[in-house]
């Protein structure tokens, strides 16, 4: 099997302007969405209580709204949660009562609707925790991004850096941005899936970098974009075959993971798909912008290139 | 050129065997069984009590697969759930007659099925965290500006009473929040009351101001001093927390700080909430009451007479029973500090109590009216008394005196501990609870089980399917990667958790990059004409550089996880983290050796099977690579 017959370089930059473009109106609506409509934050960040209900038959869900909304909460969510026998229960603190009677109360409620009702789980978070995972999950954004851009600008060059890090978190606020669309629930779960992909798909922007730096000191002729070009295509295959299969574990969470990894899986999804793109057309094409020229990456010339390969384990074995 | 030496073989050899036998111990599963630990400090589990074990479950015709005595505590494993709940019953009734005050914990636990030799390996299987087998999880906030406060209090009657003692006079002593605010008339008082200060208090800095005709003095609590005051509480919370769990009968409790102010309790198998915070919550209080010493009370102690109005009787942790008389003198609130230490003169261990001012002038009327009588302390939790130590006075007593005479050094340290336990040196609150039950564990178990083994399938078969043998290869290096991971996992004795399973399941999918970088490289060597065997060196040389180029960027993600990760995130992180340094053993040297054995000897080798390698027909770009 060989999927990609490839005759020749595809002219990924041609069309760099317009991809940029769309790229920057979907960063646009992800920011947007993400102001307009926010993250639909789980427990853990806003602070509550969760409670999982089980049932004998497929629950009710408009029954068991019912029930709850008599107890005068203002903002409660009833959603099923795996199967149609699980009810998940989401409260807001509640001054004056603590999660005990608020649990306690809830159960009474739904018991006498249905008596098969019970309590699988319940999780009560305190406000003062949530805020301080937002922080703490900023602080870790920020160290993933900084030490990144530190590697790879020791690595390759500065350029490079800015190039896949602005790539890479076009993705990140993309992802963000379909859970504010789409008002999925974004949980700790789900921070870890960010910024495990963040330093996933930097992978793909490494490779291709990788790629133009070798091809700047093969091909003495070509242009920076044909170089970016050639390496862009004999690296695509590579791109899209080892995304396709970190996408298949991702699935097989997707489908067999159940309800605490849905999301989670999801996030990575996005994340994976936006990252072929983004490091084919956005990182490559700032880079473009950005004037990377041979000379940033073939330090003191073509003459010296072979004493210079021994600290560079990128020169590999001259074939 | 593709050959490994007989060292290179050797590590691939030595690491399998040792990945395979630190991950054997987790495919065994789990088994019932009993485990019986010390209730009380001064209870302890041995080969007496492992005899006593053994003796009563013989009689209840019980016998276990496996008995083991390890760390304090005893464990009996059972085949069936059926014999594992008996051999409770028979063991609460023997060791355990009174329930009210129970020697020892007799609790259901689960433990490894594995061989015991695999055991004796010190090869575990890996904990699973509470989302995976039930229980409760508690996350509590102590409150540390209160500890700063109560001792600020205490400070500044200390200081009251000395200035006091030392004839400082016209002073006046008042607590600001943290600081400490002292007026004086004269300049000299104030210098005495610095010095004094210097000399006695040296937790405390000192700044003095003048302002008008009165001199201020402000002293507050040195930063390192407060660092230790605020260790200190949350360790004495740690202390009673463990002593109130202990009740509760749970096999495995873990109690851990957290940052510099949490403390995590998860109790594995709980599921009544309620109870758990309860006994969470409860404050243990510590009374100290004059011993009744009058003639019934002596008769009602020695031959168990009726007990004299205005006393009552408790017994003693020997179970000798102590007579004291209802009047309280003085409670745990006014006693800050109770440490071990050791007697100048005579040697003996003893108890060092300190008493806040208050205490202190109690104490001191209250030892020079009852000179050589007996004094009682006790403990009450839930409302039940129990007398820790009643000595007798032996002189005037102040803010600073000891316990000492015929204890053993344990037991001066149990004492300590007991007194100090009386309460909780900072108040706590809980800040999150979570209760998963036990069949939302097993599911959570099933389905990350399951999402691991369909992906790592889906890979193998399109792995195999797209790469022929190389895809085997690959295939081969992913499973390995999986065992290393789990067997470093057991081997750290990492608690296992849902996120952990499914950074598990990522790594699989990271991993295989790295394969298909150097398969994909192999294939653009070979298309480009190169020989089989040169192909194959030059793309795993080639792979490598981009190889460790990604895995440092992905590992860069997962340290910041791990960094600033709480909780799931963190589990999430450390698996991610290893299975990342994993897959660079498994994905390049492992799977290199793979080829090496396979291919390596071949001297005319024409084919290499890895998949179709297509040319182009026109001499595109796309594959110009020129030599």
């Amino acid at each position: 099997m060989e999927f990609f017959r490839i005759h020749k370089t595809i002219p990924f930059m041609r069309h760099a302007l317009v991809l940029n473009i769309i790229s920057f109106v979907t960063f646009a609506l992800a920011v947007f969405f993400l102001l307009h409509r926010g993250l639909h934050l789980s427990v853990e960040f806003t602070g509550g209580t969760v409670m999982e209900v089980a049932y004998q038959q497929s629950a009710d869900i408009g029954k068991v709204r019912e029930a709850i909304g008599k107890l005068g909460y203002p903002d409660v969510q009833v959603q099923s949660y795996g199967t149609s026998r699980d009810v998940q229960i989401r409260l807001p603190a509640q001054k004056g009562m603590n999660s005990d009677q608020q649990s306690a109360q809830v159960m009474q409620a739904l018991k006498t609707v249905d008596p098969s009702a019970t309590q699988r789980g319940i999780e009560v978070v305190g406000p003062q925790v949530g805020e301080e995972l937002t922080t703490n999950g900023l602080k870790a954004l920020g160290m993933v991004v900084v030490g990144i851009m530190i590697y790879l600008a020791i690595r390759f060059e500065w350029k490079f850096a800015l190039a896949t890090v602005l790539a890479n978190l076009h993705d990140v606020v993309i992802i963000l941005g379909f859970f504010a669309f789409f008002q999925w629930e974004f949980s700790l779960a789900v921070l870890a899936a960010v910024l495990a992909v963040l330093g996933y798909s930097v992978n793909e922007s490494v490779v291709i970098f990788d790629r133009v730096r070798e091809n700047f000191r093969r091909y003495r002729k070509m242009n920076t974009v044909e170089i970016i070009d050639n390496a862009i295509t004999s690296t695509i295959s590579r791109t899209i075959i080892t995304h396709g299969s970190t996408q298949l574990v991702v699935l097989s969470m997707f489908f067999f993971g159940g309800p605490t990894l849905h999301y989670f899986a999801l996030a990575l999804t996005i994340g994976i798909c936006f990252g072929i793109y983004s490091s084919c057309f956005v990182a490559a094409a700032i880079a473009m912008w950005l004037g990377i020229k041979r000379e940033d990456l073939i330090k003191g010339g073509p003459t010296k290139r072979d004493g210079g390969s021994e600290d560079d384990p990128n020169a590999g074995a001259v074939v | 050129m593709n050959r490994y030496p007989v060292w290179k073989y050797a590590i691939i050899v030595i690491v399998l065997l040792v990945g395979l036998i630190y991950s054997l111990p987790n495919f065994f599963g789990e088994a019932p069984a009993v485990q019986v630990s010390a209730a009380k400090s001064t209870v302890k589990v041995d080969a007496a009590t492992q005899s006593r074990v053994e003796e009563a479950l013989k009689a209840a015709g019980l016998a276990p697969d496996l008995l083991t005595l390890e760390a304090g505590s005893l464990r009996a494993r059972f085949a069936t759930p059926d014999e594992q709940l008996k051999a409770r019953d028979t063991l609460q009734r023997t060791l355990v007659p009174d329930p009210a005050d129970p020697p020892y914990v007799v609790a259901l636990n689960l433990v490894s099925r594995s061989p015991a030799w695999l055991t004796s390996l010190h090869a575990f299987p890996m904990y699973l965290g509470l989302d995976l087998r039930g229980g409760v999880d508690f996350l509590l906030q102590v409150d540390m500006k209160g500890a700063i406060d109560k001792k600020a209090e205490s400070f500044a009657s200390d200081l009251r009473t000395t200035f006091r003692d030392k004839g400082i006079r016209g002073t006046s002593v008042s607590r600001n929040g943290q600081t400490i605010e002292v007026l004086f008339r004269d300049a000299a008082a104030l210098e005495a009351a610095k010095r004094l200060i210097q000399d006695q208090f040296q937790d405390l800095a000192t700044t003095d101001s003048q302002d008008g005709s009165n001199w201020r003095l402000v002293a507050t609590i040195k930063p390192e001093a407060a660092r230790r005051l605020q260790d200190a509480a949350l360790k004495q919370n740690i202390t009673t927390l463990h002593n109130r769990i202990n009740e509760l009968g749970v096999a495995e409790p873990v109690i851990q700080q957290s940052g510099l102010d949490r403390i995590v309790v998860q109790l594995p198998g709980v599921q009544d909430t309620a109870k758990a915070k309860d006994i969470l919550g409860r404050t243990a209080t510590l009374e100290m009451r004059l011993v009744d010493e009058s003639a019934e009370g002596r008769a009602a102690e020695l031959s168990g007479g009726p007990v004299p109005f205005g006393s009552e009787k408790f017994l003693e942790r020997n179970g000798r029973p102590v007579i004291v008389k209802k009047q309280v003198l003085v409670t745990g609130e006014n006693l800050t500090d109770a440490q071990p230490g050791f007697d100048q003169q005579s040697n003996q261990p003893k108890v060092d109590l300190t008493m806040d001012a208050k205490g202190g002038r109690i104490m001191r009327d209250v030892s020079r009216e009852n000179y050589k009588k007996r004094m009682a302390m006790l403990i009450f939790e839930k409302g039940k008394g129990e007398v820790l130590t009643a000595p007798s006075i032996n002189g005037e007593l102040g803010n600073r005196f000891q316990i000492s005479g015929s204890m053993t050094v344990t037991e001066a340290n149990d004492l300590a501990l007991l007194l100090r336990a009386g309460s909780l040196a900072a108040p706590m609150e809980i800040i999150q609870e979570r209760t998963i039950g036990p069949s939302l564990g097993a599911d959570n178990i099933e389905k990350g089980f399951k999402s691991v083994m369909y992906g790592f399938l889906a890979i193998m078969v399109f792995m195999c399917a797209y790469y022929a043998l190389f895809g085997l290869f690959s295939s081969i290096a992913l499973a390995v990667n999986l065992m290393l991971l789990v067997a470093i996992l057991s081997m750290l004795q990492a608690t296992l958790t849902l996120p952990g399973i499914a950074a598990m399941a990522l790594a699989i999918g990271v991993a295989i990059d790295s394969n298909v970088l150097i398969n994909e490289r192999v294939r653009e060597e070979l298309r480009n004409g190169a020989s089989p065997q040169a192909a194959i060196h030059a793309g795993y040389d080639r792979a490598w550089g981009t190889i460790l180029d990604s895995n440092v960027t992905t590992l860069i993600a997962g340290i910041a996880l791990l960094a600033f990760g709480s909780g799931p995130v963190r589990g999430f992180a450390v698996v991610h983290c290893i299975g990342i340094v994993t897959s660079m053993f498994s994905a390049v040297f492992f799977s290199r050796g793979l080829v090496n054995f396979w291919y390596g000897q071949k001297k005319k080798l024409k084919t290499v099977s890895i998949g179709t390698v297509w040319r182009p027909k026109t001499d595109g770009t796309a594959v110009a690579e020129g030599k």
